[in-house]
């Protein structure tokens, strides 16, 4: 049972706690008015990790080694050097820099092998680390492989790598997730990749690119570590779940109040129960009618659940972004967080939620740590 | 030896007191500064030593022309400022 929680804002990274009274309170904050992307906690030795995105100064990392008391800044990844005179373009003719934008997942290897650390960054990169992030090693064959060009901006203006499973079977087996351009496996630990797609659609492509692994926007995905095989994916045309370890995909339709949205987690023990967060797709990108609520299905989506006791039910417009719904290991409390600064937590799977903040800066993620 | 002197929003990252450093270029100016202040190299040049996109560094008043190699000159006397690119209110 997890009882502290980090928010990663536009302006710092708060940290929330739950009090002997049994209420979340924040408590402190690090790199405040600084752009916060994202924070992870590395489950084998502790330790925290933030990133930052500077804007002027470029994308920094730091890791704290006391819980956010003292941070220190470690090593960033650095794209390859582009040969001379080579402006690359994506499909739509627009440029992609081979420079790091922004870190837009960090990921922990396994138990057994320490030290290793994966990345995914805008534009479209993957990187690793095998030294607890002081230096980093970019994932060329999937940054040189030819369909990468096909990649598109989704959350962003150039493609990101925003989810990273590590499979936790095989530390070698690693699947990706890219907005806008599809899910790709590496069994071999990155030396080679393929995309696997059957079953998606993006409605949003031309007619002959509906199902091109390329054109899929996935908007966040995760695999339930106590099964697997199951997987889910929260994409641009809706609700997504594969039951042969990623392979292919069956779109689960007819999802009240909307399919649309973009974060997913699911149970660590049961693979049929996870949440999502719908929003009003896509050009509006706020929730139906107002009403802020969260989606669970614990049947494989067969049906789902819109709770929302506690959470605002008129004239809300939070969105809430692909890493701002966590849940902690015990599958029992979850909280998210949202453009317009609101964060709720909840203790009980999401029937009843706690309003922790109303007037933070706009959140990118939440992590319980 | 000319002077560099940092834009006090860096100060909040790095520690980097204006300093005087010997240099023909922007370029080498910069590394004789980033010798004294390694951790600054990064707040201020891409990984492919190119001046950040919204970064900016005048030589005695005037903008330099190569954002990407940093070879415009600079003189003993030159005064070297690293500032962000402020556009908009």
């Amino acid at each position: 049972m997890s009882d502290q929680l980090l928010v990663s804002t536009r302006k710092g990274l708060f940290s929330a706690h739950r009090t002997a009274r049994g209420v979340w309170d924040l408590d402190s904050v690090s790199f405040l008015g600084d752009n916060v992307s994202l924070a992870m906690q590395d489950p084998r030795d502790g330790a925290w990790y933030a990133a930052l995105d500077h804007g002027h100064f470029g994308a920094k990392l730091h890791r704290s080694k006391d819980r956010g008391a003292t941070w220190e800044e470690i090593g960033v990844p650095a794209y390859p050097t582009p040969p001379e005179g080579h402006v690359e373009k994506d499909f739509l003719g627009r440029e992609i820099p081979w420079r790091l934008m922004r870190f837009w997942c960090l990921t922990p290897g396994l138990a057994s092998q320490p030290g290793l650390l994966w990345a995914g960054t805008l534009p479209g990169g993957l990187f690793w680390s095998e030294d607890s992030g002081a230096t980093w090693t970019m994932v060329e064959a999937l940054w040189n492989m030819p369909e990468r060009r096909k990649w598109a901006g989704g959350g962003a203006d150039v493609p990101g790598i925003h989810s990273v499973c590590v499979d936790p079977r095989d530390g070698n087996r690693v699947v990706v997730a890219v907005s806008s351009g599809g899910v790709w496996h590496t069994q071999d630990c990155g030396k080679t990749w393929t995309a696997h797609t059957k079953g998606m659609r993006a409605d949003y492509a031309p007619p002959e690119l509906v199902e091109a692994p390329e054109s899929q926007d996935p908007h966040r995905m995760v695999q339930c570590p106590a099964a697997p095989d199951i997987w889910w994916i929260q994409h641009h045309n809706g609700i997504f779940r594969s039951t042969d370890d990623a392979m292919s995909w069956t779109e689960i339709k007819d999802v009240k109040p909307s399919v649309f949205g973009f974060p997913v987690v699911v149970h660590p023990k049961d693979p049929d129960t996870a949440w999502f967060v719908p929003a009003i797709k896509d050009e509006r990108r706020i929730p139906a009618e107002g009403k802020v609520v969260v989606n669970r299905t614990r049947d494989g989506g067969r049906t789902f659940e819109t709770l929302h006791r506690g959470l605002p039910q008129s004239w809300a417009y939070d969105l809430v972004y692909r890493h701002a719904l966590d849940l902690d290991a015990t599958g029992e409390r979850l909280a998210f967080g949202s453009t317009t600064g609101s964060v709720w937590v909840s203790e009980n799977a999401g029937e009843d939620w706690l309003t922790l903040a109303e007037h933070l800066p706009p959140v990118h993620a939440v992590l319980f740590v | 030896m000319s002077r560099v002197a940092f834009t006090t929003n860096l100060q909040r990252h790095v520690a980097c007191p204006p300093c005087t450093v010997a240099g023909a270029t922007v370029q080498e100016s910069l590394e004789a500064a980033f010798a004294l202040y390694p951790k600054l190299r990064g707040y201020v040049l891409d990984e492919h030593g190119a001046l950040r996109f919204h970064m900016a560094v005048f030589v005695d008043g005037t903008p330099i022309a190569d954002r990407r190699g940093l070879s415009d000159p600079v003189s003993a006397a030159s005064e070297i400022y690293v500032m962000q690119a402020l556009s908009g209110g």
